[in-house]
């Protein structure tokens, strides 16, 4: 049974195309992120389903009742907001409860479910500081308090995090993670990083252009990329420009080098061929069939991997190994080869 | 054309030294609103409209009723002979206003952004002291000052003058002050500055190839206003007797209605040129940048 | 240039102990002798001889002095006009302010309003003056055209050269100058702010009185106490208007100028002092409410 459907959902700003049809049907209970680069209309889509814009075409249903042009009160969604949005001349327990309030809920019930969610975020002592005062984290913990507040049925975030450091953020994406599941809310989060799309999500939806390139698992748009675009915005990539040598058995050529790529390519024997590797799937000096020799450019050694940027002649490669405390680090200069089995081959186009 | 009292173009913290406030990006958007509520705006804007114009209305009908015929009242407004010599001081005033005022001000803006932004509070709180002292008082104390021995400054029509002309200076401080200011800001004159240093360049060339284009706009910008105010001054003028153009509209608007009707248009058309020449320029600035 | 001692002041509050003579300070000289010539010294003079009795020995009696009814009646009277207009020029100013900014007005519409409160905040004065008398004076336009409709508006109370009527007049650049002032803080409204309470389920009415209004009010008082001191401080439209007949304490003063009505020079000062304090604290306090507003809006 879905609970949030958006079908065929298009938005123009007169010439300038936002989003093309977009489908997506959502669980309850689901996380669904929104990911891609600025522009690409992920935020659009979201401001769609919280009622600030309007579709050019299409439908959103919540619920099975039709929410497409419902005005945002009547919508039962949460929005937490890139710039938390926290009202500066009310305190915090009277931000979490506002939405209460505007309802006319009873003081005493408002006062009991504000103390719930301080101590949902963690913050229980700040109920009566104000926005100023806090820090960007702990206002957007805010923030999501008083989004939960009015108990939604679904929650939007955008790009909660992006306006954090790098320490806290991990720290908030570790609690929003955990409050979503102590929830079970139905989430919708847009984001451009994307680690947090995949380290939260159940379900990863990434866009470009206003159009959706790819719906999956964080899992399969990582190790399965359905389109280009997805396979280099997701993780790092690769990019091997080669010839094809023989197309039955997958084999291609880059320099002086035979690589087997284990499948059939749909290309004539001699035409041009990319292959996409991912970094963490090659090795120096390793045992594998295919071996591209060349000279060790640059490391960087970034804690828990250590990435090697191989000089292989046309193309610079990026290998990365993990960090072990008796690694033999490789030195710049060093003549090495890459290498990796077949089944890390992509082979595109 | 007489200032009230404080001007709000410095206290506004506007750009354009409060000539007038452009409306810069698409603003907030409007909410949605129900058909009825969308109108509320055109209500208020409409009763605004009628309240700011019926006054010009009554000008214009009343320049036109003079019992000698439809336009005798411009004919002996444009060819009174106290008129133009009157409006010929005034300008000339207001450009010497306009270049004392440049003269102390861009130096001194220039010198406090450079080398002394810690003082900047010090000659903010400074350029506030015109909004303070209101001119029918300021006036009256440097009359006081400076005609009495051994001073005597005022001992002569033109003597009066000069200091007039300085006080205007004075007063024009606070829209010249923070116009050029804003202007120095915004092109952030420290790091232009040093730039232009480590690549060699002199103190005469920085000056003039490299702030001075780049706050033409500020100067403008507060040269017109200055301009406005001095040729509407009243109080200081009429009391210092000097002959310029507001004390003589003051004396025709209490014996000849009608040529003051045609006279208080051209003065309304010169303002509403000058500051929407004002407009004008900083948008296209605007628009530039 | 000789080099000075060493002068223990504490500029501008900085923590700095006694503070040398620097030379950048030569570059700052031309304009705060400017200033100090042409606004500092005479308001200081003219403190000083407020101070001043007859006898030229220093005394307070010139205030006790400003006890006398032509001093209080034209304090009175300039307080009451600027109380007035500082109220209604402010409250209609937002309106109007609100309606430029989130009235969805067309673009041009907009333009052509934001120019027009430039010129009109400068359009005071003798013109303005002129302007209304031919409207709503006793033969003015619009006095007739009523009285031929048979609303004869002189005998209802109206008079232009009363109180009322310079209310009206100054409003004329009392509206657009709050819209000038206010503007900037209705645009610092977030429009998140608005989608947020939307989104949790507010009305309009509930936006403007739980979050928009308190979050602007800081700056509409500031905003209507300048306003108020504008208007304490005008004196060339009520001189245009009625000349010597509506005694404001600004037009006091210019009398005290051409002659000595208060039979008192030293009286005249101290009465001009006492509009330099009613305009420092007017400023002042808008400037402090300034800042407290910049804290939320900037």
């Amino acid at each position: 049974m879905t609970y949030l459907t958006l079908e065929g959902v298009r938005k123009t700003f007169g010439d300038m195309v936002a989003v093309s049809d977009f489908n997506l049907s959502v669980e309850p209970g689901e996380f669904v992120s929104f990911l891609g680069p600025s522009g690409c209309g992920k935020t659009t889509t979201l401001r769609m389903v919280g009622g600030f814009e309007q579709p050019t075409t299409g439908r959103i249903t919540l619920a099975g009742e039709d929410i497409t042009h419902a005005r945002p009160a009547s919508r039962d969604v949460g929005m937490v907001f890139q710039s938390y949005a926290l009202f500066p001349n009310m305190t915090v327990a009277e931000n979490i409860g506002f939405g209460l309030k505007v309802k006319n809920v009873d003081k005493k019930e408002i006062h009991t479910r504000v103390d719930e969610l301080l101590g949902l975020i963690g913050l229980p002592e700040k109920s009566r500081a104000f926005p100023f005062e806090l820090s960007g984290g702990q206002q957007q913990r805010v923030a999501l308090a008083r989004a939960l507040a009015i108990q939604p049925k679904v929650l939007l975030l955008d790009e909660p995090l992006s306006a954090l450091d790098a320490k806290i953020r991990d720290e908030l994406r570790n609690e929003i993670k955990r409050i979503q599941r102590s929830l079970e809310i139905t989430t919708i989060y847009v984001t451009h990083d994307q680690e947090e799309a995949m380290a939260l999500s159940d379900r990863v939806v990434v866009m470009s252009e206003g159009e959706m390139e790819q719906v999956g698992k964080p899992f399969e748009i990582y190790n399965y990329p359905s389109t280009e675009f997805v396979a280099s915005f997701v993780g790092r990539l690769n990019r091997v420009g080669a010839a094809v040598i023989d197309a039955g058995l997958g084999t291609v050529g880059f320099d002086e080098a035979v690589i087997a790529t284990g499948t059939k390519i749909d290309k004539p024997d001699g035409s041009p061929v990319d292959i996409m590797l991912r970094p963490e799937e090659l090795e120096l000096n390793g045992s594998s069939t295919n071996r591209i020799p060349g000279t060790i450019e640059t490391v960087f050694f970034l804690g828990s991997i250590v990435r090697v940027i191989v000089d292989a002649g046309r193309i610079p490669l990026t290998v990365d190994i993990f960090n072990e405390r008796l690694l033999d680090m490789p030195s710049v200069g060093d003549a090495v080869e890459v290498t990796f089995p077949p089944h890390a081959c992509w082979v595109l186009g | 054309m007489t200032i009230a009292g404080p001007q709000s173009g410095s206290l506004t913290g506007h750009g354009a030294a409060g000539g007038a406030v452009q409306p810069t990006g698409p603003g907030p958007a409007p909410p949605r609103r129900s058909r009825l509520g969308r109108l509320w705006p055109w209500f208020i804007v409409a009763l605004g409209v009628v309240y700011f114009v019926t006054p010009l209305l009554g000008t214009i009908r009343l320049s036109l009723r003079h019992n000698k015929g439809t336009w005798e009242a411009w004919r002996l407004m444009l060819g009174n002979d106290q008129m133009w010599p009157a409006f010929g001081q005034s300008i000339v005033n207001g450009l010497a206003t306009i270049l004392v005022s440049l003269l102390i001000i861009v130096p001194t803006a220039y010198w406090v952004a450079l080398k002394m932004p810690r003082l900047r509070p010090l000659i903010e709180f400074i350029t506030l002291l015109p909004f303070v002292i209101p001119g029918v008082v300021l006036v009256l104390a440097l009359i006081r000052l400076y005609s009495a021995p051994p001073l005597l400054l005022t001992s002569t029509y033109n003597s009066t003058r000069v200091v007039m002309i300085c006080a205007y200076a004075a007063l024009s401080f606070p829209y010249m002050y923070r116009s050029v200011d804003n202007g120095l800001r915004s092109i952030d004159v420290r790091s232009l500055t040093e730039a232009a240093q480590s690549l060699g360049a002199g103190w005469p060339t920085i000056v003039t190839k490299v702030i001075f284009p780049n706050i033409r706009l500020a100067i403008l910008s507060g040269a017109l206003l200055t301009f406005a105010i001095v040729l509407g001054e009243l109080t200081i003028a009429l009391y210092m007797a000097q002959r310029t153009l507001a004390p003589f509209m003051a004396d025709i608007v209490r014996n000849k209605p009608f040529e003051a009707a045609a006279l208080t248009l051209i003065a309304f058309s010169v303002t509403w040129l000058s500051l929407g020449m004002i407009s004008y320029v900083t948008n296209r600035a605007g628009r530039r940048t | 240039m000789s080099v000075a001692e060493p002068v223990r002041k504490n500029m501008g509050g900085a923590k700095r102990p006694p503070f040398r003579f620097r030379w950048n300070w030569l570059g700052v000289m031309p304009f705060l002798l400017f200033a100090g010539a042409l606004l500092i010294l005479p308001t200081i003079v003219l403190g000083a001889r407020s101070l001043t009795g007859p006898d030229g020995a220093t005394t307070f009696e010139n205030y006790g002095n400003m006890a006398t009814p032509v001093v209080i009646d034209s304090f009175r009277l300039s307080i009451k006009i600027s109380l007035i207009t500082a109220l209604v020029g402010g409250m209609f100013g937002f309106l109007l302010a609100w309606s430029m900014v989130l009235g969805g007005l067309p673009r041009p519409v907009r333009s052509l309003l934001s120019t027009f409160s430039g010129v009109a905040s400068n359009f005071a004065g003798v013109p303005l003056a002129a302007a209304f008398i031919a409207t709503v004076g006793r033969v003015g336009l619009f006095t007739i055209l009523l009285k031929a409709a048979g609303f004869d508006i002189y005998k209802v109370g109206f008079d232009l050269y009363s109180f009322i009527g310079i209310s009206v007049v100054y409003l004329y650049f009392q509206f657009p100058l709050m819209v000038l002032v206010i503007t900037p803080s209705i645009e610092g409204l977030k429009k998140e702010w608005r989608e947020a309470s939307e989104n949790l389920g507010a009305s309009t009415y509930q936006y403007w009185r739980h979050i928009a209004l308190p979050v602007l009010m800081p700056s509409i008082l500031g905003a209507m106490i300048l306003l108020f001191g504008n208007a304490f401080g005008a004196h060339a439209t009520a001189f245009a208007l009625t000349g010597g007949n509506l005694r404001l304490a600004t037009i006091l003063i210019g009398q005290q100028i051409s002659g000595d009505v208060l039979q008192n020079p030293g009286l005249g000062y101290a009465v001009a002092m006492g509009m330099v304090a009613v305009m420092a604290v007017s400023i002042g306090i808008y400037s402090i409410l300034q800042r407290r507003s910049e804290r939320w809006l900037a």
